[in-house]
């Protein structure tokens, strides 16, 4: 860990300590942010969500004794408080469709898009740095032509493809066709192979892609002139000196990808009936279940501002000007 | 801009999305109107049909052809996501401008909301649009739009500050002009080709966006269809009839593609165009002769004196440029004494940096060097890279750099990076060689060395990261030192410093030193011996104490002229050298100068003179003239220096 | 009355102060010289003068009226170090150098007086016609120069107009500075960190250090007789005072 040798009289003043209190200071506004348009979500809806989850048959009073235990017929700002107060208490309602406590449906389907996620940013890491690094080695300035050529359009493709288009696909392909994998559910472990892959493919082309174009524009800079005036090994430049400095710059944009990557469930877990919160999101805003829906874009949220916190927190670990920038 | 579009599509890849990204529109023109009506003609007999010579991707559950379905989609599926792809456009160029518009506080505002926004993904954003406006097709574009906004308004951001920061912007707003009025006539036209080929790559992720939405259910819905309903029909049958998921699945790759590919190719075409590759310099040997012979240096070689640090004949380096390779380095001679400081003198396309990188031998993968001889203390610098050869000119051979701030790796600690030199080339161990940084550090007069050990580059001042890197040079015994541009971008009290720095060094050690400047007067006052540099070659080669008043060569004496000093004459104009240095890529034939000689004639235009001593001249003078030592014609009046482009 | 006067002026970023408490006169038709290094605020007090930097203290008037830092018309104009930066890729030189005219006049009249001003400034008339990137640095900085004139200011500011320049063409921005003074009467605040070139065009000079003036006066008493130590120091760093040069 990087400390400073004159460390500040002030203890308050200390980089790390501005940077922690700078950081949570933007979480809480961004968390802010989110609980109200979550919120919000449900009030801009036209029309009257009540009627909309229960349909146009449904008995008038039936909608009311509805409306009013779901305290719609309050002011919206004594709804606000009530939602908040829920949150923080971690009540998120209930469904409109099935009465459940929505706390509880999300408990129960979050582990199953967290493995998917978490498995599939793995994934995607382990193969898109080493292949960034080792192609951007090969085509730094002058060299390879062909290879970046190859590799750029190899890399647009796949990252073209949605990932559900490469989930429909492989269903097709390996459960229909060959029925080497299983396609839906998530029983064995042999069933997150598929969804896995489906979603991490696309991702990982475009890190690769940009640690490669961070690595040329890196091995041009001056501090790797000054590593190969002292004529060190070449090995000792690409991983000592150019390599740390590459994956700052990819970590930036690898935070980004994980974000999507979290969204990118909600497609592939369509495609592969996975048990998590992509599939539950969709039936829930095709039935028009809105509290489910509220909440699980909440977790959504929530999960986003996360990652992009471990981002900067591994960013200023690696790269010690980063914490004194102020946004 | 025709060239360069036109550059876009010679190359194979934008020719293939070109054709691409026609055949897509001109399907999304012309399918409805030929097929239309075909799409919708139901049979009841071929429900769910496998694909067959009728219908070549079968049939959908009330018996229309899929094939046709998918071509007159096309129309629907391009025209939605173009208007999404608007929407996140505008709204995007509104929010991103409105910093520049807004001025700080509310900008800042804007510019915090966008950030946030931006950490969502699309999809997100989509969803939750989606569940504001609705399922359906309007919703589905405006979710979509809106969704893409955050991402087009944090581009068009970061864009408009790049332009904002640039000097012409300040200007205007000095000379009264409204801010709006900045942003129309100098920031937008300047960012608008980065805008558009984003837009173009967004209109691919907008068509893959939708196709996403329509195939959870979300987007449009029956009886419409675009590709993405397509799919969710297709989806819901595909063990019976893969085709009819497969069919609008490679629609929408092969769209997407080609938006995709077109914005790729087109961003890397309005770039900067590359060269024809190392390979290609590599390969020919430098064609035409490189000049006259070298004549008269044979003999010396025999009783070359043994104090000589680095011998140089012949030096030529060729580079890759846009139309064909380039010399900047068209045969330098020079030799470098044991504790002796030479100095290379140039402005800019002279070549000077590119000699000192290429006699230490620094520029093996970006350029090709060639010379009849490259000798550092005895040892042949072109023959192949060994480790043994790296240890020798890791500890005998140190380098600075003109730019202190970039000079260091921001992320490792600076003791770490000088130690570096200790252990990979002296075999000390990792506390020893520390204690050696240590004592470097503190050797070239920074504070507090053994506490500056622990600190990273950025916490260091330029001056001591310069005085820094000396150090890093002294961690050996080098037998010399070669500055590029060493003090330019420091105060000029700080230069004194670190000239001094590198004089007490030299006299310590009896270490050579070489010193590149653009800066005569710099020059001459460290240096023992000057070599002047313009257009790749030497024009002179003379003590230092006789630039001031007895240089021969036109260049250098109009050179010493141009500098203005603490004792030129007030109430005359400063010389100047009419014309501009000469571009390396378009070298004169015969002499370089001779279109900015006031001596110039025919012969020097024709033939180049060689680098000689002149007859009766003392031998350390070398003079690259016809007309060397000859008076100067009167300095043209003011007036008739009027300047063309 | 055309005298640009800073009086007691303080810019304040935050925490740092970049000018703490300047005061300096630009008398009528005078070039006055502004030494200083890096962090000693002189471009910061130029920026604050044209209103590109906040004045957090102290005022800066023109001829006893503060200098306008809104709209037009504005008399004040500043030239900037970067020859690459300072003018729009995207317009030809002329449609740059206009824009800083004052609005009003037929499109002859403002083309004449384009033509006019690059002239001033020993341009070819032709290169209106022509975008900034046919054009070298020098060119490029005298294209600034006209387009500041453009504007009709009293006082020009230049911060450090030459230094991004090779040596064999500063000369020729130097030499059209002088000129512009003694033709036209222009007043000029000069900003560089080469005390030889300030010499060279000023008639008088400060020294800036951290924010402050330590020391301003005539351009021959100040290089010769210094009064502040650091002045002694800037003058003593200067390279090439053991090799004079005499013409013969």
């Amino acid at each position: 860990m990087a400390m400073t040798l004159t460390a500040p009289a002030r203890p308050w003043a200390h980089p790390w300590v501005r940077f922690g209190v700078r950081r949570l200071r933007r979480l809480l506004v961004s968390l802010w942010i989110l609980v109200t348009a979550s919120f919000a979500m449900i009030h801009l809806i036209p029309g009257d969500p009540v009627r909309g989850a229960l349909g146009t048959t449904a008995p008038a009073d039936l909608v009311e004794a509805r409306r009013h235990a779901l305290g719609l017929d309050d002011p919206i700002l004594v709804q606000y408080f009530h939602y908040l107060k829920g949150l923080v208490t971690g009540d998120l309602g209930s469904s409109l469709a099935s009465q459940l406590p929505v706390s509880g449906v999300v408990a129960q389907r979050l582990p199953a898009t967290l493995s998917l996620a978490v498995l599939a940013f793995l994934a995607s890491v382990a193969l898109a740095i080493p292949l960034g690094v080792v192609t951007g080695v090969l085509t730094r300035r002058g060299h390879g032509r062909r290879t970046e050529l190859a590799f750029t359009t190899t890399s647009i493709i796949i990252a073209t493809i949605p990932d559900f288009l490469i989930g429909v696909a492989l269903v097709y392909v390996f459960g229909i066709e060959l029925g080497w994998l299983p396609v839906a559910g998530d029983d064995t472990a042999a069933s997150y192979v598929l969804p896995v892959f489906s979603l991490a493919i696309g991702p990982a082309a475009i890190l690769a892609r940009i640690v490669r174009v961070e690595m040329v524009g890196v091995l041009e800079a001056d501090f790797v002139r000054t590593a190969r005036a002292k004529r060190l090994p070449a090995r000792t430049i690409y991983v000592g000196h150019a390599l740390p400095n590459a994956v700052t710059a990819a970590l930036t944009v690898g935070g980004l990808l994980l974000s999507a990557l979290v969204a990118g469930t909600v497609l592939v877990e369509n495609v592969f009936a996975w048990p998590g919160l992509g599939s539950t999101i969709v039936r829930s805003i095709l039935t028009k279940d809105y509290p489910v829906v509220q909440a699980i874009v909440l977790v959504y949220g929530v999960g986003v501002l996360i990652t992009n916190l471990v981002v900067d927190v591994a960013l200023a670990l690696l790269d010690p000007r980063s914490k004194i920038r102020e946004d | 801009m025709q060239g360069r579009w036109r550059r876009v599509v010679r190359t194979p890849l934008g020719l293939t999305a070109t054709v691409l990204v026609v055949a897509v529109v001109a399907l999304a023109v012309l399918a409805p109107v030929l097929w239309g009506s075909g799409a919708d003609d139901v049979d009841t007999d071929a429900i769910l049909a496998q694909p067959s010579a009728e219908h070549w991707a079968g049939t959908d559950n009330l018996g229309r052809d899929i094939l046709l379905r998918v071509l007159v989609a096309s129309r629907l599926s391009i025209l939605l996501a173009l208007l999404a792809i608007v929407i996140a456009v505008v709204a995007g160029l509104l929010l991103g401008s409105a910093p520049f518009v807004l001025g700080r506080r509310f900008g800042r505002l804007v510019a915090a909301g966008v950030n946030t926004a931006v950490a969502f993904p699309g999809l997100l954003l989509a969803l939750f649009f989606a569940v504001v406006f609705g399922v359906g097709a309007t919703g589905a574009v405006l979710a979509i739009g809106l969704a893409g906004a955050p991402g087009f308004a944090r581009l068009t951001q970061t864009l408009v500050a790049g332009v904002a920061a640039r000097d012409y912007v300040a200007a205007a707003r000095t000379m009264g002009i409204g801010r709006f009025r900045i942003l129309v006539r100098h920031v937008l036209p300047n960012i608008g080709e980065p805008l558009v080929v984003n837009a173009t790559i967004g209109a691919g992720n907008a068509l893959l966006s939708f196709a996403g939405l329509s195939f959870l259910g979300l987007g449009v819905q029956s009886p419409s269809y675009d590709w993405g309903r397509l799919l969710y029909d297709g989806i819901g049958t595909i063990y019976v009839n893969a085709a009819a998921a497969l069919a609008p699945g490679a629609a929408v790759l092969l769209a997407g593609l080609a938006f995709n590919l077109f914005g790729e190719s087109v961003a890397k075409g309005l770039g900067v165009p590359v060269g024809i590759g190392m390979r290609a310099v590599m390969a020919t040997r430098a064609g035409s002769p490189s000049g006259p012979e070298p004549t008269g240096h044979d003999e010396e070689a025999e009783d070359r004196p043994s104090d000589v640090v680095l011998d140089v004949r012949d030096l030529e380096v060729t580079v890759a440029g846009p139309s064909g390779p380039v010399r900047p380095v068209r045969g330098v001679s020079f030799d470098v004494r044991r504790g002796e400081a030479v100095g290379i003198v140039g402005e800019s396309g002279s070549g000077k940096s590119l000699t000192a990188l290429a006699v230490t031998r620094l520029l093996a993968d970006h350029a090709r060097v060639d010379a009849a001889r490259l000798e550092f203390l005895g040892n042949d610098l072109l023959a192949p890279d060994t480790p043994v050869r790296r240890r020798m000119l890791g500890t005998t051979l140190a380098m600075v750099f003109q730019d202190p701030m970039t000079a260091f790796n921001p992320t490792r600690r600076i003791g770490a990076q000088l130690a570096e030199v200790a252990t990979h080339h002296q075999g000390m161990g990792r506390r020893e060689a520390l204690a050696r940084a240590v004592d470097r550090l503190a050797s070239v007069r920074i504070p507090d060395a053994d506490a500056r050990v622990r600190q990273y580059p950025h916490e260091f001042s330029g001056g001591m990261r310069q005085r820094a890197m000396i150090g890093m040079g002294l961690m050996g015994t080098p037998a010399l030192i070669v500055a590029d541009e060493p003090t330019t971008a420091l105060d000029v009290t700080v230069q004194q410093q670190v000239l001094d720095l590198l004089a007490a060094i030299r006299a310590a050690d009896d270490v050579a030193l070489v010193l590149i400047s653009h800066d005569v007067t710099v020059v001459g006052e460290v240096c023992d011996r000057t070599l002047v540099m313009y257009a790749g070659r030497i024009v002179e080669d003379l003590p230092a104490a006789a630039l001031a008043t007895g240089a021969r060569h036109p260049y250098t004496r109009a050179l010493v002229d141009a500098v203005p000093d603490m004792t030129t004459d007030l109430a005359k104009p400063l010389a100047t050298i009419p014309g501009r240095p000469v571009d390396p890529a378009d070298v004169p034939s015969g002499c370089a100068y001779a279109d900015r000689c006031p001596l110039a004639d025919d012969r020097c235009r024709a033939e180049d003179p060689p680098l000689a001593a002149e007859p009766g001249g003392s031998p350390r003078h070398r003079v690259a003239c016809w007309h060397a030592g000859e008076p100067l014609p009167a300095r043209p009046a003011l007036d008739e220096l009027v300047e063309s482009p | 009355m055309s005298e640009l006067r800073f009086d007691d002026v303080t810019v304040r970023y935050g925490r740092t102060t970049a000018v703490d408490g300047v005061s300096l006169t630009v008398p009528e038709g005078a070039v006055v010289g502004l030494v200083g290094e890096s962090g000693s605020g002189k471009s910061t007090l130029a920026r604050a003068a044209v209103g590109l930097a906040p004045l957090t203290g102290g005022r800066i008037t023109l001829g006893g009226a503060p200098v306008p830092t809104r709209g037009r018309p504005r008399p004040l104009q500043i030239v900037f170090q970067d020859p690459y930066s300072s003018l729009d890729p995207r317009m030809t030189v002329g449609e740059s150098v206009a824009e800083a005219m004052p609005p009003g006049g037929s499109r002859a009249d403002r083309r004449a007086e384009v033509a006019r001003l690059l002239a001033l400034v020993h341009l070819d008339p032709v290169c209106a016609g022509v975008v900034p990137a046919r054009l070298s640095g020098g060119q490029r900085q005298r294209v600034a120069l006209a387009r500041a004139l453009a504007a009709r200011p009293r006082v020009i500011i230049a911060d450090e107009i030459t230094s991004a320049l090779d040596v064999s063409v500063q000369g020729a921005v130097l030499n059209v500075v002088r000129e512009l003074q003694r033709e036209l009467g222009l007043a000029m605040l000069f900003i560089s960190h080469n005390l030889a070139v300030v010499r060279y065009v000023a008639s008088h000079v400060a020294v800036m250090r951290h924010g402050r003036v330590v020391e301003q006066g005539p351009t021959t008493r100040v290089l010769t007789e210094p009064g502040h130590d650091y002045t002694r120091e800037l003058l003593a760093a200067v390279p090439g005072r053991t090799t004079q040069r005499s013409r013969p």
